[in-house]
C-alpha cells in the first residue's frame, strides 16, 4: 500500500534491517565475489558438491516415554531405513533427578524418556548393534553421564569405543542464556562440557561431543542476534578449549552448531550464508586454525519452534514447508521439522510423520536440491546477507566489549536483551503490528478439535519403582566406591569422563552422579529478573 | 487503594520461562506489582513466597505437561495454610484438562492465545474481588 505522498512504505526484517522496495546492481556484493561452494568462506557453502551427493540429514527429535517404548520405536525406525536416531530426554534425567526423586514428580517421561542407570541405556539398546547407528542426544546438564552410559553399553555389546556414532548437545551456555536447563554454575558447567570434548577428541573418534544449539531465538532474540549470541558462545567454547590445552585442528572439526529457522524466507537464507563466513574468518584468522575442516560452519537447523501457532495447528504445515524450503536454500546440513501439534504436546504419530514428508517432499519433489546456493546473485539476498553480517559482527563485537559471553551471561545482560525482544514481539503481535495468521488476522469462528499425544501416567510410579529395586540389588559397595572416587576427582582438577564411566558401570545413577558433583560444584542460582 | 501485588512463579523443572517473563512485564507495566520467582521454583517456595509478600494473586506457568500435579500441590499448600490467594495458570494446557483445573479449585487458565491485556484484566479482576473482600 502506498501512503498518501506518493512514497513508499518502508518495511524491515525481523533483525530490524531495512527492506528497501526495489533492490539493484548496486545493492550487496557483486557476484564475482561471492565466491564457490566449499570455498573460503563458504558463503555459498561449506562443501563443493553440497545435495547433489546427498541430500541434507533428515533427523526428527521425539520422545517416548519408557526405556521399552523407545526400543520398539527405534527398531521400527532402523527397520524403516532410518539410521540416524534422535533421543529426547525427560526433564528429571536433563536435570540430573532419579524417577523417585521428590523433584521429579509429576515430570516423568513427559517431554522425552527416563533414563535413570545403564540398565535404561542397554533396554533402550538391546538388540541395535551400536556400530551401525549414529544416535544424537538432546542433552546437556548431564550429557557427560548419558555419554558415558553409551560408550558402557557399546563396550557391552562388544563395539569399540572409536566405533561409536553420534551427538551430544551439551551445550551448557545456552541453558544460562535461554533454555534454562541448568545444574551446576557456569565455571564447572564449562569444566565439564571441555571435559566432553576432550574425552571424544581423544577416544571416540566418530562421536560430535557438542552441538552449540541457539534457543536464544526461541526466547525472543531477533535472527541477527541469534546468530550473535550463538557463534559468541562457540568462541567461548573455543577459548575454554584452548586454555585447556587443547590443539585448534583436533577439536574444531567436531564443533556443530543448531539454529532456529523461522517463516522470515529471505532473511533466513541470508543468516545462514552470513553466519558460515563470520564463522570461517572467525576460526582462520582470530584463532588460526590450519585445517579447512575448523574453519566449516555445520549446521543443523528446527524448522517451527516459537512460529508455529496453537491457533488453527494445521497451519502450521504451511509454516514449516516455507521454513524447510529457506534452509535447502541456504545449504544446511541437518533438518529438524517440527511437528503441527507442537504448541500442544509431543507429537502424536501422524503429525511425526506429516512433519518428515515435508522435508521428503521439499527434498524430492521440488528442484531445491538441485542446485547449489540458487538464491546466490539475488540482488535482495546478497545485500541482506552484507547487512546481516554486519549486524551479527556488531553484537559480537559488543559481547567481547563487555567481556565474552560467559561474563554476559553471567551478569544477565544476554538474558534481559532477550526478555525485552520477547516482550516487544508480544506487544507486537498483540497490537497487530506483526500479522499472524489465525492468531490475529484472519481468524477462524470455531477451531475443530485436534487429536494430541497423551503420556501413560501410570508409567511414573512403574519408573519409580524400578529404580528402587535397582538401588536394592546392584552391588552398592561397588557403587559407593566409584561415586566416592567421582567425588574426589571432582574436587581435583582432572577430566571427570574415566570417573563417571566407572560409576556408571557400577550402575550408579544419575541422580547420585550429579548429586555427588552438586556437592562439589554447588548448583546455579537463577536470575528473577524479567 | 494499594497497587496490586502478584506472584509469578514458575515452578517444575521445565526452562522455558519467555512467557512467565513477557507476563511479568506486562502486569509490570500495568502498574502492578510484581515478584517473579526464577526457574524452578518449589511449591513450598512459591506459596510461601506469595504470603510474606502479601500477594493478592500467584501466577504459575507450566509448559511440561506437569500442570495438574504442580496445581493441586500448590492448592493443597495454600489450604493447609489457611490462606486464600487466587491461583492462575498460563503455558501449555491442553483443553481438555481445563475443566479439570477449574475443578481442583485453579481460578483462571491462559492458554498461548491470549493476549497481555486480557491477562492484566482478568488480574486485575481476582485481585480486587480479594481486596474487596
Amino acid at each position: 500500500m502506498a501512503k498518501g505522498d506518493g512514497k513508499l512504505p518502508e518495511h524491515k526484517t525481523r533483525s530490524g534491517l531495512p527492506i528497501r522496495p526495489l533492490y539493484g546492481p548496486k545493492d550487496g556484493a557483486p557476484p564475482s565475489s561471492v565466491g564457490s561452494p566449499g570455498e573460503y568462506p563458504f558463503t555459498r557453502g561449506i562443501y563443493p558438491t553440497m545435495y547433489l551427493g546427498k541430500v541434507w540429514t533428515m533427523r526428527q527429535y521425539a520422545g517416548f516415554g519408557t526405556p521399552q517404548e523407545t526400543n520398539e520405536r527405534f527398531k521400527y525406525l532402523l527397520q524403516s531405513g532410518q539410521t540416524g536416531l534422535s533421543v529426547a530426554l525427560d526433564l528429571p534425567t536433563q536435570l540430573g533427578y532419579d524417577s523417585d526423586a521428590p523433584e521429579a514428580a509429576g515430570e516423568v517421561g513427559k517431554v522425552g524418556v527416563a533414563i535413570d542407570s545403564l540398565a535404561d541405556m542397554e533396554t533402550i539398546f538391546d538388540g541395535i548393534p551400536l556400530d551401525q547407528v549414529s544416535t544424537s542426544f538432546t542433552i546437556n546438564g548431564t550429557a557427560t553421564i548419558l555419554l558415558a552410559m553409551y560408550e558402557a553399553v557399546a563396550a557391552k555389546q562388544g563395539v569399540k569405543r572409536e566405533r561409536i556414532a553420534g551427538t551430544i548437545q551439551n551445550d551448557l551456555l545456552k541453558e544460562f542464556g535461554a533454555r534454562g536447563a541448568w545444574i551446576f554454575p557456569i565455571e564447572p558447567s564449562m569444566r565439564l562440557v571441555v571435559d566432553a570434548i576432550q574425552y571424544c577428541t581423544e577416544h571416540l573418534a566418530r562421536f560430535n561431543p557438542i552441538s552449540i544449539a541457539s534457543h536464544f531465538r526461541d526466547a525472543g532474540a531477533t535472527p541477527a542476534e541469534e546468530a550473535a549470541y550463538t557463534l559468541a558462545d562457540g568462541v567461548a567454547y573455543v577459548k575454554a578449549c584452548l586454555e585447556r590445552g587443547l590443539a585448534i585442528d583436533r577439536f574444531a572439526p567436531r564443533l556443530s552448531f543448531f539454529f532456529y529457522t523461522y517463516v522470515n524466507f529471505f532473511e533466513e537464507v541470508a543468516k545462514y550464508r552470513a553466519m558460515r563466513r563470520i564463522w570461517a574468518r572467525l576460526m582462520r584468522e582470530r584463532f588460526k586454525a590450519d585445517s579447512p575442516e575448523s574453519w566449516r560452519l555445520r549446521i543443523a537447523c528446527v524448522c517451527g519452534g516459537h512460529s508455529l501457532t496453537k491457533a488453527e495447528p494445521l497451519n502450521n504445515i504451511t509454516r514449516t514447508t516455507i521454513e524447510t524450503m529457506a534452509v535447502a536454500c541456504a545449504g544446511v546440513q541437518s533438518v529438524f521439522t517440527a511437528a503441527y501439534d507442537e504448541a500442544f504436546a509431543i507429537p502424536t504419530e501422524l503429525a511425526a510423520r506429516t512433519a518428515l514428508r515435508v522435508q521428503q517432499i521439499v527434498a524430492y519433489e521440488t528442484d531445491v536440491a538441485k542446485t547449489i546456493d540458487p538464491l546466490a546473485g539475488s540482488y535482495y539476498v546478497e545485500a541482506l546477507t552484507d547487512e546481516i553480517e554486519a549486524a551479527i559482527v556488531g553484537t559480537m563485537d559488543e559481547i567481547e566489549g563487555r567481556g565474552g559471553m560467559v561474563r554476559c551471561l553471567d551478569d544477565g545482560w544476554i538474558q534481559r536483551r532477550i526478555a525485552e525482544r520477547a516482550f516487544e514481539y508480544q506487544r507486537d503481535l498483540d497490537s497487530g503490528k506483526v500479522p499472524v495468521v489465525g492468531v490475529n488476522v484472519f481468524k477462524a469462528e470455531r477451531e475443530e478439535p485436534l487429536q494430541i499425544h497423551r503420556v501413560d501416567e501410570t508409567a511414573e510410579r512403574a519408573k519409580a519403582e524400578a529404580v528402587k529395586k535397582l538401588r536394592a540389588t546392584r552391588d552398592n559397595a561397588k557403587a559407593e566406591h566409584t561415586l566416592a572416587a567421582l567425588e574426589s576427582a571432582a574436587r581435583g582438577t582432572g577430566n571427570l569422563m574415566p570417573a563417571i564411566y566407572d560409576a556408571v558401570m557400577a550402575y550408579a545413577t544419575v541422580g547420585e552422579i550429579t548429586d555427588r558433583l552438586r556437592r562439589v560444584f554447588g548448583v546455579y542460582s537463577p536470575s528473577t529478573a524479567f | 487503594m494499594r497497587r496490586i501485588r502478584v506472584l509469578v512463579g514458575k515452578p517444575g523443572l521445565d526452562g522455558h520461562d519467555r512467557g512467565a517473563k513477557v507476563v511479568a512485564s506486562a502486569l509490570r507495566d500495568a502498574g502492578m506489582e510484581v515478584i517473579y520467582t526464577g526457574l524452578r521454583a518449589t511449591a513450598d517456595a512459591i506459596v510461601a513466597t506469595a504470603i510474606q509478600e502479601s500477594c493478592d494473586v500467584i501466577g504459575l506457568s507450566v509448559l511440561s505437561g506437569a500442570h495438574e500435579a504442580i496445581g493441586k500441590r500448590i492448592l493443597e499448600l495454600l489450604h493447609s495454610r489457611n490462606v486464600h490467594i487466587p491461583v492462575l495458570m498460563g503455558g501449555v494446557i491442553p483443553p481438555e484438562d481445563r475443566d479439570r483445573l477449574r475443578a481442583i479449585g485453579i481460578d483462571a487458565i491462559y492458554g498461548q492465545e491470549a493476549t497481555l491485556q486480557e491477562i492484566i484484566d482478568g488480574v486485575r479482576r481476582l485481585a480486587q474481588k480479594e481486596i474487596v473482600e
